[in-house]
Order: C-alpha cells, then structure tokens, then sequence
C-alpha cells in the first residue's frame, strides 16, 4: 500500500494476506486507529478512577491541612524521589522500545523492555521497603485487623482505631520541633495521622496494583518481542502497553510532590 | 468514494441483488445455528450472539428484582409487619431490589443487548471494534450477577442500595461482596462503552457520515460517553468503601477522621450520569420506533443527535440535587438547582420532536408503538415531577419520600423500562426470527399501562403526604394519613398487575418461539441497514449498500402480502 496515508504500520501490508489483520476490520490502519482510540479512551477511565482519589485528597487536605503537614513527616522523601526517577526512567526506556519495534530492532526492543522491566521491579522494590517500615511501625491502617485475621485468634476484631507505634512517632515529631506533647494533642495527631496513611496507602497501593499490571503487561509484550511477533509492520501491541505505561508514570509524577513534597 | 448527501434516493437501502425470498427467514444458516456447538457459544466473537446471551441474563435479572418489588408491596399493603417482622428484614429487600434492578438490569439492558445486537448492522460494520472485549464484557457482567447471587445466599445487605456511610462502613452482612459485584459490572459497562465509542469513530463505512447514522446510535454514543467518563467514579468510591469496611481506612467514616457526605459526592457524581446511561438508550429506541411506526420522517433530526449530547454533558453537572438535605451549602443547592432545571431541555426538545414526528403521520399501533407512546408519557411525568424535585423548596419537602420513589419508577420504570419493551417487541423478529401475536402484545401493554399507573400514582400522592421511604411500618402515620392503607393497597394490586403484564410479555414473546411464524426481514417497514439482512440474521453481517441513503425515508418500501413484511421498491 502506498499513497499519503501510508505509515509504517500499513507499508507492505496487503489486507488479504496480512495474518494480523482481524476480519471486521477493512484495512490494517483502521485496526491500528481503533486500537489507539480504544486504549486512549481507556486512558480516561484511569485518569478518572484515580482522579476519585485525587479528589479525596484535594477535600482533606483544603479542610484539614494539618493532616497532611503531619504525616508528610512519616514519608521518606530520598526514597520516594529515588522512585520517581526510576520510573521517569522506565518511562525513557518504554518509549525507546516502542521506537525500537516501530523501526524494527528486535534486539533494541527486547533491550529497552527488559530496562523497563527491572526498573519497574526496581520501584516495587522500594515501595515495598516503604510499606515495611510503615508496617514495623504500625502505621498500616487495618494493621491490627490483619494481624488479628493472621493470627487465627478468636474473638472479637479488635476496633478500627489507628494507633500506631508511639514511641517511634513522638520522636519523629519531635525531631520536627513538637516535644513533649501531652495525652489529648499525641492522640488528635495520630487520628490525623490515620487519615494521611488511609489516603496514602490508598494512592500508593492502587498505583502499585497498576504498575504491577503493568509488568505483566510488558512481560508479555517482551515474550512476543523474543518471538519476532513486531516490526514494522505490526508494533501494535508495544505502542498500547506504552501508553498505559506513560499513563502509569504519570500518575505517579503527580502522586509524588502531592504525598511527599508538602510544605 | 464519492460522498453522497442527504438525498431521498430512490432506493433508500437498496441492496443489489436483493431477492424477495431473502426475506422469508432460514434459521439454517442464521447466526444461531452457525457456527455450531455450546463452545462456539461460550467463546464466541460474533456481537449477534452476544447480544442474545446478554438479553437472555438481563431477562432473568429482571425476573429476579421483579420478585422482590412484590415482596416489598405485599408487605407496604397493610400497616405494620405483614410478611416481614422487622426492619432490617424489609431493607434488605429494597436494598437488594434496588441494587438488582439498578446494576444487573437498567444499566446494562439496553446498551448491552440491543446495543450490541444492532450497533454494527446499523452502522453497515462487520462486528464492533474490539469484539474479544465484547465477550470480556459479557463475561464480567456474569460474574458481577454471581457476585449478587452470592449476597443473596449469604443474606443479603440492608444499607439501601446508595451504600450510604457511616452505617454501610460498619453493618453486617456481606457488604463488600456487594461492592465488589457492582465494582465488577461497572467494568463490563465501561467495556461496552469503549467498544462503542471506538466503533463509531472508525469503523463507519464509506457515506455512513455521523449525521446519516441512526438516532438509536447518537444515543449510544452519549451513553457511551457517560459509561466511560462516569463508571470509573462509582469504581474508586466503591473500592475505597470496601477497603474502610475491611481495613479501616478513614475516607468516609467520621470516627475514623473521614468525611460521610465525600461518599455522598462521589456516589452521585456517578449515580445521576448513571441515570442518564439508562435513559438515552431507552430515547434512541422510542426515536427509532416512533418514526417507523408513524411511517414517517423523525422531526428535528439534528436536534434529538445534539439533545442525546447535551444530556450527556449536563447530566455530569448535576448530582447535588440528590443531596440537597446533606448539609452541602445553600449557595451550591441553588447552583445545582438551577443545572438540574437546564438538564430537563434536551429530554423536552426530544418529547417535542417525537410529537411533531408522529404529526400527519400514519400510526400503526403496533407492541413497539404502544410502548413507545406508553414511555412518553409515563416518562413526561416522570420529568416534570424531577422539576418539582429539582426546585430547592419542594425537595425539602419531599425528600425521602414515597414521591421520589414514584418519580425515580416513572422515570426509570416508565421510561426505561418501557422502552426496554419497545426494543423487545421492536427487534425480537430480527433477533429470533418469529414473529408474535401482535394482539397479545397490545394486551401487555395495556396490562402494564394501567398495572404501572396504578402502582406509582398513589405513590406520589401519599408521598407528597408524608409517607416516607424505606419504611416498612407506618401504623403511627396513620393517626394523621389514615387513607394511606387504601392507596397502599391500590399500589400493591397494581403492582401485581404490572408485573402480571411482565409476565405476559414473557409469555408472549417466548410463546412465539415456538408457534410463531418465520418473520420476514423487515416486518415493520423500517429503513434502517440492519432489517436489510434476513431474520435472524446470518452469522457474517450483510455489506453495507453501495450508497448509504436516508434510514428514516421510507416511501421505498412496500408491504409484500405473501411474506408479510416490507421489502425494498425495485428501481
């Protein structure tokens, strides 16, 4: 096929020969088109489903800023900015690999996958590092819950309260300047406390559940790389998992200076 | 491709080589029947098929929240307990006849059946776009009525089917199960959405251009728009209430630091879009049938396409109205109040059009048309009485009420459910190849004209009266309202009437299966592409016609004694 609207994904594609082509399609563009509008659209809806949370925490935060002033304090900065890298660099690494099928490079693609592969383990890596040192502090919303279903205990749940580990938490507090806080102000400052980690672990695990998501689905593109299943001709199912990726990250880009980078 | 403009050609949908024998149905080759097998069925692709299995669950679903309506008017007929001794029995059949009705039935009725079955052969497409997703959608749709059907077996919830917190954040019962069922069905709403939205923008072929389209299509385009853009809202509010059942995150519960009318905000900004996914399916289909049964050409083309759009943008600004009482400020109750009054133009200018359609037409009353004419009605006053409620004063009054419950039944009973009839009644032909006893069809719906008026009418007037909702005992109103027994017990005969009509429906319509004649292709003499293909349809889609002409002329068409049914006019 040749003319003005030829591209890389229809050059040397003929409808009736070209395996890739689904039958309710007419031509290989169209098929590409679709697919693009439909993992955009799809975009939405993930912009939409986080958005819900965002709104949350824009709620909280204008009615209570104080939340957010203090649990910022229990955040470790370095690390979550560490992260953020990692991922912008995953991002890089993702958007050379759709390159790379586009072009056809196979080794480069596989390459490129595989970097975004690691530095997306790399970030779960560190989050889960994060949520251990919340968890060894108590600082899990539900923590107790869980506890309580893992330990096989009978009896009554315990009750839904935040309480997490004192001592550890006065003493970050007071390394901010607030000692000696007496009984009623330490147990206002943990509630708030509850709800800070409620959003944040909100925010940050269903992002961790869509970079998850994520892996898998760039493990199966980086399976049908090592098969030769992209090239020029056919890229796109790396082009769509890239999108989804870029969507992942920024999601992210956002998340970080909102939870960690309060003032 | 040259393209062709709004021109009454004299072939409208003439398909070259076209014979007057196509039209008397085979199912030997019909998409039923081939390809052949319960696998084929399972796994299949074909849009046709899925749309048939959806209609089939939707059905059931129906069956299913029907039953608990006539629970729950037998036990409103009398005051105090009548079938039911308590409380927490009585809302636990409201919440579970909301949630079905709601979730399993209205939402998904007409996009996923009738919208899958019909959106490709009208469009002149071979399926839609991403037909593995179709299937996923079906798929999840099953899964989220098990999650249901596990509620019901594990008791059942009581919080109203609105989830409301605090007291949905700590009753008993399995609540998340609940949330987890609608988290699941949003998804294959959302799904379908996509898959339309993405069919319609590329897959239209050569002259079907967006103003030759079908209104029906318009109309899913607009749900569509609001499956994708409100679906996922309902998704994180319903994923963050269960994560504070069961972990106690403080989002909503105040004991917790959370905020309860944060879930109030949430849950509307989906449930009131929510609304609207169910109501302009149900205008597309009472556009289409309106039309063909008054043989003549939609009034207002272009206004009822921008009107579906419209009411997809409006219906987002408007979900306070549901929480005029919850303290919000008065300054945004005035806001919304007056969002909510423009939102009612769009449906007006849609009444007015089909009105002016049916004007010096020639009406057949035909099921489709009785039910169409039965949804403007029931539906005019279902939103006029939205008016009274959109106004600040009287939605104080009223609130909680029986009057919203009979607004909200018009307006989704009366309108959507009816239309839901129509399309039934409108495509069953098409999609069964049979055809039905049109007097018994007309029978249901006088059946359930009169059953439906007289279940919700008492509704509004012991509402506007006092009577509240979600009771289930009102022996203490009756010092001040003894007359509300007798309108109780009017609305509970009616409401058996009504769902008797359910039933004939059913009759009707599953009788034909087996004593009804073959249906010809075009029984009902409709211009649109997707009666050009026998009925049933056969398993690939007929190619669109070389020229696309205009799906609401139908002047070249004639009636054919021998096959009864309509076939084009030979050039």
């Amino acid at each position: 096929m040749t003319g003005p609207n030829t591209t890389n994904a229809t050059r040397g594609r003929d409808g009736d020969n070209d395996p890739q082509l689904a039958h309710h399609f007419d031509t290989p563009r169209r098929q590409y088109d679709s697919a693009r509008l439909g993992m955009w659209i799809f975009l939405v809806t993930e912009i939409l489903f986080f958005g819900g949370l965002f709104c949350a925490y824009g709620v909280f935060r204008a009615n209570n800023p104080a939340i957010f002033f203090d649990g910022h304090l229990f955040l470790d900065k370095p690390l979550g900015a560490f992260n953020t890298v990692v991922l912008i660099l995953s991002s890089l690494t993702m958007a050379l690999a759709v390159r790379a099928a586009q072009t056809g490079r196979r080794r480069s693609l596989v390459a490129c996958l595989v970097a975004t592969i690691v530095c997306a383990l790399i970030f779960m890596g560190v989050k889960g590092v994060e949520y251990k040192q919340k968890w060894d502090h108590r600082m899990v919303p539900g923590q107790d819950k869980i506890f309580h279903w893992f330990s096989g205990e009978k009896g009554p749940e315990p009750r839904k309260q935040f309480r997490p580990d004192e001592s550890y938490v006065r003493a970050r507090l007071a390394a901010e300047g607030f000692e000696n806080l007496d009984q009623e102000e330490y147990d206002r400052r943990a509630a708030r406390l509850g709800t800070f980690m409620g959003v944040y672990f909100s925010l940050t695990a269903l992002h961790a559940l869509h970079v998850l998501a994520g892996i898998a689905a760039i493990f199966w593109i980086f399976i049908g790389s090592i098969r030769g299943r992209f090239g020029r001709q056919y890229f796109t199912p790396v082009d769509l998992v890239g999108l989804y990726w870029h969507l992942v990250d920024m999601i992210w880009i956002y998340l970080f200076p909102l939870l960690y980078l309060i003032h | 491709m040259e393209i062709n403009f709004f021109t009454r050609s004299p072939c409208a949908c003439y398909q070259p080589g076209y014979r007057m024998t196509d039209s008397i149905s085979s199912t030997a080759n019909s998409y039923l029947t081939d390809p052949p097998g319960l696998r084929s069925w399972l796994f299949t692709l074909d849009h046709k098929r899925i749309g048939l299995m959806f209609l089939v669950a939707i059905g059931a679903a129906l069956a299913l929240g029907a039953t608990f309506a006539l629970l729950i008017r037998t036990e409103l007929t009398f005051p105090g307990p009548t079938i039911v001794n308590s409380g927490y029995a009585y809302n636990r059949l409201f919440t579970l006849h909301g949630a079905i009705m709601i979730f399993l039935f209205i939402l998904p009725s007409m996009p996923s059946s009738f919208g899958n079955f019909v959106l490709p052969m009208m469009l002149g497409a071979k399926d839609v776009a991403f037909p593995k997703l179709n299937l996923f959608s079906l798929y999840l749709y099953v899964i989220g009525v098990v999650f249901f059907l596990l509620v019901l077996v594990f008791g059942g919830v009581d919080t109203g089917w609105t989830f409301y917190p605090p007291y949905s954040t700590g009753a008993a019962g399995p609540v998340v199960l609940a949330v987890v069922g609608a988290f699941i069905l949003g998804f294959s709403s959302i799904f379908t959405g996509i898959n339309f939205l993405v069919t319609m923008h590329t897959m239209r072929p050569p002259g079907m251009t967006w103003f030759r389209m079908p209104l029906f299509l318009w109309a899913l385009y607009g749900t569509a728009i609001i499956q994708v853009l409100a679906t996922p809202v309902l998704a994180i509010t319903l994923l963050l209430l269960g994560v504070e059942r069961l972990l106690g995150f403080g989002i909503f519960d105040s004991e917790l630091g959370g905020d309860p009318v944060l879930f109030q905000h949430f849950f509307w900004f989906y449930s009131h879009p929510a609304v609207y996914i169910m109501i302009l399916p149900a205008m597309g289909i009472v556009t289409e049938v309106i039309a063909v049964f008054s043989r003549k050409h939609i009034f207002g083309y272009k206004f009822i396409a921008f009107s579906s759009i419209a009411i997809a943008t409006l219906g987002f600004l408007v979900w306070g109205h549901h929480m005029f009482v919850s303290g919000q400020s008065p300054i945004v109750g005035m806001i919304f109040s007056a969002l909510t009054f423009t939102v009612a133009i769009p449906s007006a200018i849609k009444v007015f059009n089909w009105l002016a359609t049916m004007y010096k037409g020639s009406i057949g009353l035909a099921p489709p048309m009785c039910f169409a004419l039965i949804f403007i009605f029931l539906f005019g006053i279902g939103g006029l009485t939205g008016l009274f409620l959109g106004a600040l004063a009287t939605n104080v009054h009223v609130h909680d009420t029986a009057f919203i419950v009979a607004h909200f039944h018009y307006t989704m009973a009366g309108g959507a459910l009816m239309a839901f009839l129509a399309g039934l009644y409108y495509w069953w032909p098409k999609i069964t190849g049979r055809m039905y006893s049109i007097a018994w069809g007309q029978i249901s719906a006088l059946l359930i004209f009169i059953g439906f008026n007289l279940t919700y009418f008492p509704q509004f007037i012991i509402g506007s009266r006092g009577m509240p909702r979600r009771y289930f005992d009102y022996t203490r109103l009756l010092e001040a309202h003894p007359e509300f027994t007798f309108y109780q017990i009017i609305s509970t005969v009616g409401g058996f009437m009504f769902v008797g009509g359910l039933a004939l429906v059913a009759f009707v319509l599953i009788r034909s299966l087996f004593a009804g004649r073959p249906a010809p292709a075009n029984p009902w003499g409709a211009a649109t592409l997707e009666w050009q293909c026998s009925s049933p349809p056969p398993h690939e889609n007929t190619p669109p016609p070389a020229e696309v002409g205009n799906c609401y002329v139908f002047d070249d068409l004639r009636y054919d004694e021998n096959i009864k049914g309509y076939v084009n006019r030979e050039s």
